[in-house]
């Protein structure tokens, strides 16, 4: 069972991710529970998703725009995206755009193939939720989120680069 | 030299500390071959033909004689003894053992080196003039905006998995002597008419099996706006820059499918997010990074030497030397010295750990303890005062480093090819001595002038080969090791308004015995057609074009149609 990393802490997973079938079809949605839907899935039914009676998010593949949910996304407590291979960096900028250009406030999780050595990053573009690969050690992959203590450059968790920081610490 | 400071060291450090917990985990078998690969690679680690190579970062080429010293101590306590100086201004060392690379990347780390993204689908060593900072026709110090881009690339948190490495280039003269043209980026320092300083930008610009000239996204892209520009360029890049196939992956291709002006279009859509944003650079972040550069303490010195010019007159050996191998500088009474790794009969860009550490002892006695590593794989003393120059010559000359080479023929630039590399499909350094002792006679050397010799064992071309006035490539013919001869290619401007170009293919290609011969045809062809010793090879081939350098080489239309027969018949 792949675990959830949330806040730094593993944690129970509620949601249940609907993922395309093996030829890419689209899956059923189920009477009720939280689901996380394909993309397509959302953009096709967005009116008939309004009577579902739980709660409903929305996931993105690295390959899809997150421009496409920009107006939508104060309905979702949570989105996703997908890293369909730990080397696929397509995914980063899709959360620094959510986060920094069309204002996401909600959950972000990284989903695919999530591993160890890539939470640092995922972290700083502003992923907040990691739902590790299965064979991931999920205690030490906690360790992953303090890899380097400072960065040069702008980023999600810190919108100042260090030079502009730096700047003012010595000024005051 | 720049200097870190804590923050530089403590990031160098914990990168440390990551590689050995990753190391540890993949030794224990908690990470897979594939993805301990994509770590590695990161860290400059490569496993090769017969052992790992790992790819140390000199950044922008600029080395201390203490971390000089220490490459030599990591080459003989860990290594077989000696390092090999490559294109990218990097010293590669051909056989660590990978439970050692931590410990190695510790040492480096002691002298504020590491081998950070050497290698891997993401920024690489930016490169430059190894004559910053010295040239007479300076712009800016390139140094300095390489450190600032040095410190942006590292561990960018969005752009650390792009799909496909990344080159920048950064010159910061009048002249090029960066090659910007042929990387993912190029900047080029300009000046507007009030004097204010901002770069040309080129993107799209590379050798390997795509070779491209860069295109001009920009003719003045103001130097506030670097970081800003460039995070547009890379983001448009990482969304869209293709991951299917990876000879199809780097930026060029991207630049190419969509077109220049679409490309512009959707940088520039993207930079209106950005620009003016926090990215935006501050002149006290540019004088902070200008203040952590070491610099030397020159003396205030006449511009001639009376030793000098006397010795000149009556030494001709260091008369030809001072020709080739020593270039004029910024401050009076000062030059900068080549150091020609090239010598004939040692694989080009090789050094023994004893002789780096002869050359520490040097950098210290004559050039304010630093030295910087070529692209063209040679060393250069940047700061000699010029009546040094001689005993300066003696000492190197010793050490079989003044061969008084540099811009001549035998100044081969070659990757290290077959014999080293699993990606090699062709040997390049016997070809490489081969052309240095079919051209060992000095005076014929000097008669012939200025052209670059590059040679790459495949087409991935470490070594260049699309830029060398003669390029050499290594093909594999049904697992038979041929060479395929270019002319005309061209690193950087070779006179005002002649920028650089992708050499031509001239005909089929030789078996590896036949190249001198080749070269020496070439050669011929070239000595009787220029209209005086002042027109060099490149200038010739731009004069009259490749027509009669593959006359020369294949004989007219018969004679190629039978050199072709030759290659198809069975052996």
């Amino acid at each position: 069972m792949a675990t959830l990393i949330k806040e730094q802490r593993i944690v129970a997973d509620s949601w249940r991710l609907l993922s395309r079938g093996p030829k890419g079809e689209l899956p059923d949605v189920p009477e009720q529970g939280d689901v996380i839907l394909p993309l397509a899935l959302w953009l096709e039914r967005r009116d008939a998703f309004l009577a579902y009676p739980g709660k409903l998010s929305v996931w993105l593949d690295a390959s899809e725009d997150p421009e496409a949910i920009a107006a939508d996304l104060q309905r979702f407590a949570l989105v996703a995206v997908n890293f369909p291979k730990f080397g696929d960096g397509r995914g980063y900028s899709i959360a620094r755009l959510l986060r920094e250009r069309y204002g996401y406030k909600g959950e972000l999780r990284a989903i695919g193939d999530v591993l160890h050595d890539f939470l640092y990053f995922m972290r700083q573009c502003g992923f907040d939720a990691f739902t590790l690969r299965d064979d991931q050690d999920a205690q030490a992959a906690l360790a992953a989120f303090d890899t380097f203590s400072e960065g040069y450059q702008t980023s999600v968790l810190r919108p100042v680069p260090l030079f502009r920081r730096r700047l003012a610490a010595g000024k005051q | 030299m720049y200097l870190y400071d804590e923050i530089d060291q403590k990031l160098v450090d914990e990168r440390v500390a990551q590689f050995r917990d990753q190391t540890r985990r993949f030794l224990a078998g908690k990470l897979s071959e594939d993805e301990f690969r994509a770590l590695r690679l990161r860290n400059g680690l490569y496993i090769q033909r017969y052992a790992p190579m790992l790819r140390i970062a000199i950044p922008y080429g600029l080395l201390s004689t203490k971390q000089l010293r220490k490459l030599a101590h990591i080459a003989r306590k860990y290594d077989r003894g000696y390092g090999h100086f490559s294109t990218r201004q990097n010293l590669q060392l051909n056989w660590p053992k990978l439970p050692q690379v931590p410990d190695i990347l510790a040492e480096l780390a002691t002298v504020q080196m590491h081998a950070i993204q050497t290698s891997g689908n993401s920024f690489r060593n930016i490169s430059t003039d190894h004559f910053a900072g010295v040239a007479r026709d300076e712009i800016v110090d390139s140094f300095v905006w390489c450190e600032v881009l040095r410190q942006w690339s590292t561990f960018h948190p969005e752009f650390s998995y792009l799909p496909r490495k990344f080159k920048f280039a950064v010159n910061g003269a009048r002249s090029d002597r960066a090659a910007v043209a042929v990387h993912d980026i190029g900047l080029h320092a300009v000046r507007d008419a009030k004097g204010e300083v901002g770069f040309k930008v080129l993107v799209g610009g590379g050798l390997g099996r795509t070779p491209m000239i860069g295109f001009a996204i920009r003719e003045f892209l103001p130097w506030q706006h670097l970081l800003s520009y460039c995070e547009a360029i890379l983001r448009v890049y990482n969304r869209y820059g293709r991951r299917d196939n990876i000879h199809k992956a780097r930026i060029k291709i991207l630049v190419k499918e969509r077109g220049p002006e679409r490309f512009r279009e959707e940088v520039e859509a993207e930079w209106a997010y950005l620009k003016d944003g926090p990215s935006t650079l501050i002149a006290e972040e540019v004088a902070r990074i200008e203040g952590r550069f070491t610099r030397p303490a020159y003396l205030n010195l006449p511009a001639s030497d009376a030793g000098l010019e006397a010795a000149l007159a009556s030494d001709r050996a260091f008369a030809n030397w001072h020709q080739r191998n020593v270039y004029p500088h910024k401050r009076p009474g000062y030059a900068a010295v080549t150091l020609s790794l090239k010598k004939t009969g040692v694989p080009p860009g090789d050094v023994t750990a004893e002789q780096m550490d002869k050359i520490a002892d040097l950098a210290d006695r004559y050039s304010f303890g630093e030295l910087r590593v070529s692209h063209e794989q040679n060393l250069i003393f940047a700061d000699v005062q010029i009546s040094d120059l001689r005993t300066l010559w003696q000492e190197v000359r010793a050490l079989g480093f003044a061969t008084p080479n540099v811009g001549l023929l035998t100044n081969i630039i070659s990757c290290p090819g077959g014999d080293f590399c699993s990606l090699a499909n062709a040997k390049s350094i016997p070809v490489a001595e081969a052309i240095q002792q079919r051209f060992d006679d000095l005076d014929y050397l000097h008669d012939i002038g200025e052209i670059d010799v590059n040679i790459s064992g495949c087409m991935n071309a470490c070594g260049h080969h699309h830029v060398g006035h003669i390029g050499i490539l290594g093909v594999d013919k049904n697992g038979e090791e041929w060479y395929q001869i270019q002319v005309g290619g061209n690193q950087g401007e070779i006179r005002p308004g002649v920028g650089a170009s992708l050499g031509k293919v001239i005909g089929p290609s030789f078996a590896r015995a036949e190249i001198p011969d080749v070269i020496e045809k070439l050669i011929e062809c070239y000595l009787a057609r220029r209209d005086s010793d002042a027109e060099r090879f490149i200038d010739v081939v731009h004069r009259v074009g490749v027509e009669p350098f593959k006359e020369a080489v294949y004989g007219n239309a018969d004679q190629r149609a039978a050199h072709r027969r030759g290659q198809l018949a069975p052996a």
